[in-house]
């Protein structure tokens, strides 16, 4: 086990520092820095200070060293586009983003595995077949596809919803949260329908799947012999055997809802860092840009990380092949 | 019965020998058994019979060259021209669909805010999204393809290196990868906004977003075929080990390929729509489905829906129709569902 975590780790290790110095040479090689902080009057003379005092004429090496010794301690310099320190413009931005992923994970969660279990249980019942139709769209929609369709039906004909912003957010400490208003709610719907309908969708695909290979083993069989409950079996037995797989896709998914806020944030003008990072690909900001790659690398990491090390902790038979699989992992 | 069979092989040498005492007639006869029989086999398959007792897939066949039909050949079919800057008239603009009150028999689909004819914006736009979509799909295909024959095939440091990237870049979205590899470009190549660079930019970072997939069926099928006998033979006697990997195993490895390529356009057609409605994408003199809903997204407040919604629907019902196809063909060249 120790060995697993070990080596786990490392390969995180890897991936990060892959990342670090794609972002690090994505700052320091994709435009000129110092063309971009000083303004057209700057001297030639200046401009070389400001290089030296930068450091920007260090072996690249060192330079690198520099960068990642800054990026742990949160330091990823000033935006361009803002002229305000980067660190500061992601704090801002974060509560959005992780309010949104937060309750759109959780939306696919409580209404995805509760469909999966009822199309599984009920596999030719109509309502089964409207679920799977729907799954289908579900999956074959763009993201921003479903947006715009919900801002059709929802705001634009209706009038029930508001079409962009977070509402009105109150203020705790560093943190800013939408969840405490009733227009902060009401902005929320939406949004989190929208990024939540894939990973539903895929949940309820994914439950149901399992739901019907699991009711096919023996041990439901004898358990039914056994005379339990109907009740007993499918949510004691059959679906607990489920929930493997699922916790494991579940928290990949958490990952890619980060990374499809980018689009839900533009659909709905959502004041997050999604917004932020695809204004900066516009504006060529490139500490926002090489900041959000490696927040996001960051995020993803932490999480593939847990869940391999939470596929190890639930399933106790992985436990004992992982002696035998070593080298292959 | 060993006899019923050598007299079988005697009988089909002597037709044989038959045959070639006419070579032409016994040729073209032959040729044209072969094309019936080609033909026999086709129709007696059990993908043809799978095909044909799925009416949901002959529908999505039927859409998908419906819609890759009218794309082609939009400069024929299209009631207008859209790119045409002398046929457009700004009088003509923000038009309803024909069926509404203010609607125009000359525009079915209603028109847009510069005057452009709907319906004929979507043909052209489904033109370029497909072929985006096609050639971000060769491209990904081509380079994983050739990554994963090389990896399984060499072994080595080669394959370590090759499968450390790929895992890395698993672990990310395909559509965070084209979205960054798409804005460093922009970046680094100062004019990529003209047209021409705009597609290829695309295409190249929706490509290297989804190469990973066909590396890593390559890679299992080719060290599968790497320790067969055919290829062992060919490598005792000496030839060349590229020559190998094109000639000998490309070919065997390439069935799992086109099922990926299928599911794969569908999602290359929906990345290149997501990019170019976030504004990344082909630039709006050359739109594609993507760029005319985000064009259209502006006027939805307006109550201009038909500018936004049918390209919508176009651009679902294409994603869908390809998806469904892809379904299909996996279930149906997958051995352990028959």
């Amino acid at each position: 086990m120790l060995a697993f975590i070990i080596r786990r780790l490392a390969q995180s290790l890897f991936v990060m520092f892959f990342v670090a110095l794609v972002a690090f040479s994505m700052f320091n090689y994709v435009g000129d820095p110092v063309h971009q902080m000083v303004g057209i009057e700057t001297s030639f003379k200046e401009r070389e200070a400001l290089r030296e005092h930068l450091g920007l004429n260090d072996p690249a090496p060192v330079q690198f060293m520099r960068f990642i010794g800054h990026a742990v301690q949160g330091e990823f310099g000033l935006s361009y586009q803002h002229k305000r320190p980067v660190a500061g413009l992601f704090k801002e931005r974060l509560p959005a983003t992780l309010e949104l992923s937060f309750v759109a994970a959780l939306l696919a969660l409580v209404v995805g595995v509760p469909m999966g279990v009822y199309t599984g249980l009920n596999r030719h019942g109509f309502l089964s077949k409207l679920f799977m139709t729907f799954s289908l769209i579900g999956i074959s929609l763009p993201t921003f596809l479903i947006g715009i369709l919900l801002i059709f039906i929802f705001a634009v004909i209706l009038g029930w919803l508001p079409s962009f912003g977070r509402g009105e957010v109150i203020t705790m400490g560093a943190w800013t949260t939408g969840l405490l208003t009733k227009s902060g709610l009401k902005a929320l719907i939406m949004p989190s329908i929208t990024l939540g309908l894939f990973q539903l969708t895929l949940i309820m695909r994914l439950v149901r799947s399992e739901m019907l290979e699991v009711l096919r083993t023996d041990y439901i069989k004898f358990a039914r012999a056994r005379g339990l409950s109907n009740r007993a079996v499918n949510f004691g037995h059959a679906l607990k055997n489920t929930l493997v797989p699922v916790i494991t896709i579940t928290g990949l998914q958490i990952g890619s809802i980060i990374a499809f806020a980018i689009i839900t944030e533009t659909v709905f003008q959502w004041p997050g860092m999604g917004l932020m990072f695809l204004q900066a690909i516009h504006n060529v900001d490139i500490p926002i840009m090489s900041a959000y790659l490696l927040l996001v690398a960051f995020f993803f990491v932490v999480i593939n990380l847990i869940v391999d090390l939470l596929y190890y902790v639930v399933d106790p038979r992985l436990r004992i092949d992982l002696g035998k699989a070593n080298g292959h992992g | 019965m060993w006899w019923i069979r050598a007299c079988g092989s005697i009988w089909e040498r002597l037709t044989v020998m038959g045959d070639s005492a006419h070579p032409t007639e016994g040729l073209s006869l032959r040729k044209g058994w072969r094309i019936a029989g080609t033909l026999k086999r086709l129709t007696d398959s059990d993908i043809f019979y799978s095909f044909y007792h799925s009416p949901v897939t002959v529908i999505a066949v039927f859409v998908t060259l419906l819609m890759i039909g009218s794309a082609l050949t939009a400069p024929w079919i299209a009631p207008h021209n859209p790119f045409d800057l002398a046929s457009l008239d700004l009088m003509d603009s923000h038009i309803p669909p024909a069926w509404e009150d203010d609607g125009d028999k000359r525009y079915l689909l209603g028109t847009d805010d510069q005057g452009r004819d709907v319906l004929s914006t979507i043909l052209y736009g489904s033109r370029i999204s497909l072929m985006v979509g096609f050639l971000s799909v060769i491209f990904s295909m081509v380079l994983g393809v050739s990554l994963g024959i090389i990896s399984g095939y060499a072994g080595g440091l080669a394959d370590v290196l090759i499968m450390r990237i790929a895992e890395i870049q698993i672990s990310f979205p395909a559509i965070l990868i084209a979205l960054l590899v798409d804005g460093v470009l922009r970046t680094l190549i100062p004019n990529a906004h003209s047209e021409r660079l705009a597609v290829i930019v695309l295409v190249f970072s929706i490509g290297i977003s989804g190469w990973v997939q066909y590396a890593r069926t390559v890679r299992s099928s080719t060290m599968v075929e790497k320790n067969k006998e055919y290829v062992q033979a060919a490598r005792v006697i000496g030839i060349h080990p590229v020559l190998i990997m094109t000639r000998h195993i490309l070919p065997n490895v390439m069935g799992p390929v086109l099922v990926i390529a299928t599911i794969h356009l569908a999602v290359a057609i929906i990345t290149e729509a997501t990019l170019s409605f976030l504004g990344v994408g082909v630039p709006p003199t050359q739109p594609s489905l993507g760029t005319l809903i985000r064009i259209g997204n502006d006027f939805l407040f307006s109550g201009e829906w038909w500018i936004t919604i049918f390209p919508s629907a176009a651009l679902a019902i294409l994603v869908l129709a390809v998806n469904l196809l892809g379904d299909w063909l996996r279930d149906a060249l997958n051995p352990k569902l028959r």
